[in-house]
């Protein structure tokens, strides 16, 4: 999870929250530069809250960046491959960062403010290149800021996300739909407030000014308490994140892999008059594809883990991208890449883990699909 | 949680328990602050009974979450039973990593080679030394 590229060794970086996941008895590991919670009951009873419950989360690690001006949405046109002038105000989606070639700068989610202001938020390890890269091509005389220090961003997420939450803002929140936000006080403090997250549950992620981050932090927490909520680390986000099909920088993408390869077609309009990468992608397309992401679960005991060569009749044909227990389905999962002609549900591969080649079948993405 | 003063403990947090008055065998484990950093232990991979250990060379593997840890022998000999029931539950490693979640047990090429291992008064000076420099 932590291996996430970063460029030159600079110095970690701490949330505002730095104090409280210590205090709160979180360990703290280093991922994509910054010094984060991995866990604090540990990483099951998290996993297991935020299915049930609800778990909150400290991603203040995540980046924000602002793109205003007039045109303002040619410039998140030009460099996303999905189709930002489908959005209406206050509504966002998920989006992916396209290199020249069609593959991935990164993963992102464009929020809609006005007809002139968007926002990225976009990877902790990326944000930086992010922002020089879309700094780059701006040719649209937009005004882009990075404004990562200026917010920080928790995530609260499960079942009762919603009803922990809904005491403590005047807004009603049960009409905020999926992937959409809007502007609210919470406990007092102005938040932005978007029903997303990266758990595969419903829940919220909220957006404010650093100045008030224990207060909401704590005050989050002992509302949820009654309800059973816990402080959730990255370890349990991975396993969630995991469960829930979700691709993550680094793994399942990044600037080798685009789009369709990665199962993102449904991000990706090519009836967007242009887009970076756009006519690789076309191409791609047309001719069909080499290699396709999967997921597996493991059929004889033994773990997959990210790298770990994925066998067909003996042979490498893939590694695995992420892979692990799967606490809420008991099973071991993975996803991998594979040639298209051995992608297909119900094929057995095998799994390289260490000297064992362990057997493992290709089952729908995503693993896990919330009840509603 | 308290070290036992019977067992022997590697600077890899691997224990070995002195073998009953007259026996040759003795378990190995991992110690409490070893599962304590690993995490919720998921999976447990033990060597055949009758595999020869080496002492320092890994002899199995504990598979936490996030995580893939090899064991290493304490002390050379070679393997006299494993535990089922840690394979079946390798949750009991992170609730009784010195008693119920004993890894093997093994016969023990030269019982002298224990006694170079720290006790655990010296591994909890160890573990204190190690808290300090982080």
């Amino acid at each position: 999870m932590s291996d996430n590229p970063t460029p030159a060794p600079a110095p970690i970086r701490r949330t505002p929250l730095n104090a409280a996941h210590r205090r709160l008895g979180g360990k703290m590991v280093a991922f994509g530069g910054w010094d984060m919670p991995v866990e604090y009951s540990g990483i099951l009873p998290e996993h297991r809250a935020v299915r049930e419950r609800a778990g909150l989360f400290d991603v203040s690690h995540m980046g924000e960046i602002s793109i205003q001006g007039p045109q303002a949405l040619d410039l998140v046109q030009h460099v996303t491959c999905n189709d930002a002038s489908k959005l209406h105000l206050d509504q966002a989606q998920y989006s992916g960062l396209m290199t020249a070639h069609g593959t991935f700068v990164d993963d992102l989610l464009v929020h809609k403010f006005t007809d002139r202001q968007y926002w990225l938020v976009v990877n902790a390890a990326n944000c930086d290149k992010d922002f020089d890269y879309i700094c780059q091509q701006n040719r649209f005389d937009a005004q882009v800021v990075n404004l990562s220090d200026d917010f920080t961003q928790l995530a609260l997420q499960g079942p009762a996300a919603l009803n922990i939450l809904q005491p403590l803002t005047p807004v009603a929140l049960a009409p905020i739909k999926y992937y959409w936000f809007t502007t609210a006080k919470v406990m007092g403090v102005d938040c932005i407030l978007s029903r997303t997250g990266y758990t595969g549950e419903d829940g919220f992620e909220l957006y404010f000014d650093p100045a008030h981050s224990e207060r909401i932090w704590y005050g989050l927490l002992e509302a949820g308490q009654p309800a059973g909520l816990l402080p959730c680390g990255l370890g349990a986000r991975n396993t969630l994140r995991l469960e829930a099909g979700m691709a993550l920088y680094g793994h399942e993408i990044d600037d080798t892999t685009t789009p369709l390869e990665a199962g993102l077609g449904w991000i990706t309009k090519l009836a967007k008059p242009e887009f970076l990468g756009k006519h690789v992608i076309e191409r791609q397309a047309d001719q069909g594809l080499q290699r396709k992401l999967v997921g597996f679960e493991m059929i004889e005991p033994g773990i997959a883990r990210d790298g770990y060569p994925v066998l067909h009749q003996g042979q490498t044909v893939g590694h695995v991208t992420s892979g692990g227990p799967a606490p809420s389905l008991g099973k071991n999962i993975g996803m991998a890449y594979v040639p298209v002609s051995l992608a297909d549900p119900g094929r057995r591969l095998d799994i390289q883990i260490r000297t064992r080649s362990v057997p493992a079948q290709i089952i729908p993405l995503p693993f896990y699909k919330r009840p509603r | 949680m308290a070290y036992p003063t019977n067992f022997r403990y590697t600077t890899e947090h691997e224990w070995v328990a002195a073998p009953a008055a007259g026996a040759k065998s003795a378990r190995f484990g991992i110690t409490d602050f070893a599962q304590h950093q690993l995490g919720d232990i998921v999976f447990v991979e033990l060597p055949q009974v009758g595999a020869s250990l080496v002492a320092g060379q890994a002899f199995g593997t504990v598979e936490s979450v996030k995580a893939v840890s090899e064991v290493f022998a304490p002390v050379s000999g070679r393997v006299t039973a494993i535990n089922a029931d840690l394979v079946k539950s390798p949750e009991l490693l992170n609730s009784d990593p010195h008693g119920a979640a004993w890894m093997i047990e093994a016969e023990l090429s030269d019982p002298a080679q224990s006694a170079k291992l720290m006790d655990s008064a010296a591994y909890e000076a160890f573990l204190a030394q190690q808290e300090a420099a982080h």
